[in-house]
């Protein structure tokens, strides 16, 4: 069993050793990653019908016994979001086929994205804390490089507010660790949910919790700690912010419902409170600041910002209803935010520029893109029958459900004003004629290019109206994986064998 | 032992903090070199310190014997130490490569990623993104 836990982090490592030894050489470097996607893909499946089959299944690194080893465990939270992690890998690498240029091929763009992807895997199937660290670290120093990769003035600048904020972040997860570690005398994540109630003094604890809520909510991008996303994911190759747009925030909302639903859950009226506040305040700032940007990524980035909201929010009502909203949501999320980015990229290779105002006339040259953008566009605002129809109705009926009126009616205004944005850019870009004459049609792109362009978005498009057209077994999932966040048992015994 | 080390994080803190609010991008690096020892430190001080003979494990015994100090902090904080040495490196280089191609390092003056709206039609002035 251990190593289907151990292979979605080993192989991207393998081939990212690969492509960096063999670039520079064509399209070689691009063929191999998306290879390594694929092998990647089928490895996260079996681990994904293994923990279906099997339920919780933890592997004891180096054969060190539970609590003092490092532990790799996959419940159906950490498997479904290892899936959908190499999906929108395998998408990104097909996609940078086309808009990745040479020079940045050469810099190590393929070795770095695999090296990321290896952290995210990393990241969700850890059991020990101070391993969750580390993997934070993998992913971050490879989406440093990521993001500065080629160089461009905007792209330094961007780098260095993002490098800086996130580093402070790192810094206060650690600092947290040794708190913890200090109160409980242990990292493991299954053997700190018992530990955490012989703790004397649990205020400390609620202090050690709000650090970790800190450092995650940086990550994570939640309201007074977001400023770093919006500066800096506009600036770098659509296939670099896409793969960050997908993933890389949606770790720190996982490592937040991970720590908050099996450690911190002492004093949930504080803690939870705090992230009830936390989210509704990140939804509406988030939606506002996207209604005052004028460019294609900045909006799509603000309403990162917006979506995590409505994440954290099903982590903050605590109710199974809620988490099975917040699952749902994280999974539509990372499909939905990456597509339209990939999008973005598509839109701005037809008429030259991110800026709306100097954009238009998709529609009219190429209707295509202009039903592609309408998918995700429309599930990301919350329209029925697409996947974020669902997402939202869970999350806004489970606020009913606790009376929590002013939550619900947040939650549907925001979803309101998300429309208006996308609708902002529907107008913008795709009805106006274009200021500089007509846009250039798909076809002129070249079959290949286009084919490396428009494959992605196609398939993440599908997935969508999939997951909106049959969300039965998705809930159904996602209830399971909510049951299992709220009544760890299961993941206690699979990590620390027969103890209770 | 214990206090005057945690006087002594404080201390780092505080000191660490104020550096880094700074617009000075240089010296904000420097206050997170501070803070990340002070987190270091922190990890230290939270394993206890204990005047207690180093962990070994004496030949052909399977564990130590008497009280030994905890080790674990100790591995913890030169993991910590390595990954935060490989992020300062990068992040100074970074610095120095904005210093070179943004021309300041002042972060209120770098606003490549983000122009200031002058006139309510300058953003569609100068379209942004040369990232392709």
């Amino acid at each position: 069993m251990s190593w289907l836990l151990a292979l979605p982090i080993i192989l991207p490592f393998i081939t990212a050793v690969l492509v960096f030894l063999l670039r520079g050489r064509g399209s070689v470097g691009g063929w191999l990653s998306i290879g390594g996607c694929l092998l990647l893909l089928f490895a996260s499946a079996a681990l994904m019908v293994a923990v279906l089959d099997e339920g919780v299944i933890a592997a004891q690194m180096g054969a060190w016994p539970a609590p003092f080893g490092i532990t790799l465990v996959a419940d159906l939270l950490s498997a479904v979001m290892v899936v959908i992690t190499t999906i929108t890998g395998l998408a990104v690498a097909v996609y940078a086929l086309s808009d990745i240029d040479v020079r940045r091929e050469v810099l190590g763009y393929h070795a770095l994205f695999q090296v990321l992807l290896a952290g995210v895997c990393g990241a969700f199937l850890t059991g020990d804390i101070f391993n969750l660290y580390v993997w934070f670290e993998v992913m971050l120093i490879a989406s440093f490089g990521l993001l500065v990769l080629g160089g461009d003035k905007a792209q330094i600048d961007g780098g260095i507010k993002y490098v800086t904020l996130n580093l402070v972040s790192t810094v206060l997860f650690l600092s947290g660790i040794g708190l913890l570690y200090g109160l409980t005398g242990t990292l493991n994540m299954a053997d700190l949910h018992l530990a955490v109630r012989e703790v004397e003094n649990q205020g400390l604890l609620t202090v050690v919790a709000v650090l970790f809520m800190v450092a995650f909510g940086v990550k994570a991008a939640v309201f007074p700690l977001f400023f770093w996303l919006p500066a800096s994911y506009h600036t770098p190759p659509v296939a670099v912010s896409a793969v960050f747009a997908g993933l890389l925030t949606k770790v720190g909302v996982y490592a937040l419902i991970r720590m908050f639903t099996l450690v911190f859950t002492n004093d949930t009226d504080y803690t939870h409170g705090l992230l009830l506040g936390v989210a509704v305040l990140t939804m509406i700032t988030g939606v506002l600041g996207a209604a005052a940007q004028s460019d294609f990524r900045k909006i799509l980035s603000f309403h990162i910002v917006s979506q995590i909201g409505y994440m954290i929010l099903g982590l903050a009502l605590y109710t199974p209803l809620a988490l099975v909203g917040a699952v749902f949501y994280l999974v539509h999320h990372i499909i939905v935010k990456a597509n339209l980015f990939l999008i973005s990229g598509i839109a701005r290779r037809l008429t030259g520029s991110f800026e709306l105002s100097a954009i238009g006339g998709l529609y009219k040259s190429s209707p295509l893109l202009a039903v592609l953008f309408l998918v995700p566009a429309f599930s990301l605002a919350g329209f029925p029958p697409l996947s974020g129809f669902w997402a939202k109705f869970l999350l806004v009926k489970a606020s009913l459900e606790i009376e929590a009126y002013l939550v619900a009616a947040a939650a549907l205004v925001v979803g309101l004003l998300t429309i208006f944005s996308m609708t902002k850019i529907w107008a913008e870009a795709f009805w106006k004629p274009h200021p500089a004459g007509t846009a250039p049609a798909l076809a002129d792109l070249g079959r290949s290019e286009l084919a490396a362009l428009l494959l992605p978005v196609v398939f993440l498009a599908g997935l969508t109206v999939v997951i909106g057209l049959f969300p039965q077994p998705f809930v159904a999932f996602a209830e399971r994986s909510a049951g299992q966040l709220l009544d760890p048992t299961d993941y206690v015994r699979a990590v620390l064998g027969g103890l209770p | 032992m214990e206090s005057v080390l945690a006087l002594l994080i404080g201390v780092m803190v505080a000191a660490s903090v104020y550096l880094m609010l700074a617009r000075n991008v240089l010296r904000f690096l420097f206050g997170l070199v501070l803070l990340s020892n002070a987190a270091n430190l922190t990890i230290f001080t939270a394993g206890r310190l204990t005047p207690a003979a180093p962990p070994l494990v004496p030949e052909g015994m399977a564990g130590p014997v008497g009280v030994v100090a905890n080790a674990l902090p100790q591995a913890l904080v030169l993991t910590a130490i390595v990954i935060g040495f490989g992020l300062f490196a990068f992040a100074l280089v970074l610095v120095y490569r904005g210093y070179q191609s943004l021309g300041t390092l002042d972060s209120d003056a770098m606003r490549h990623a983000e122009p200031k709206l002058t006139a309510p039609d300058a953003a569609s002035a100068k379209p942004k993104g040369e990232a392709s």
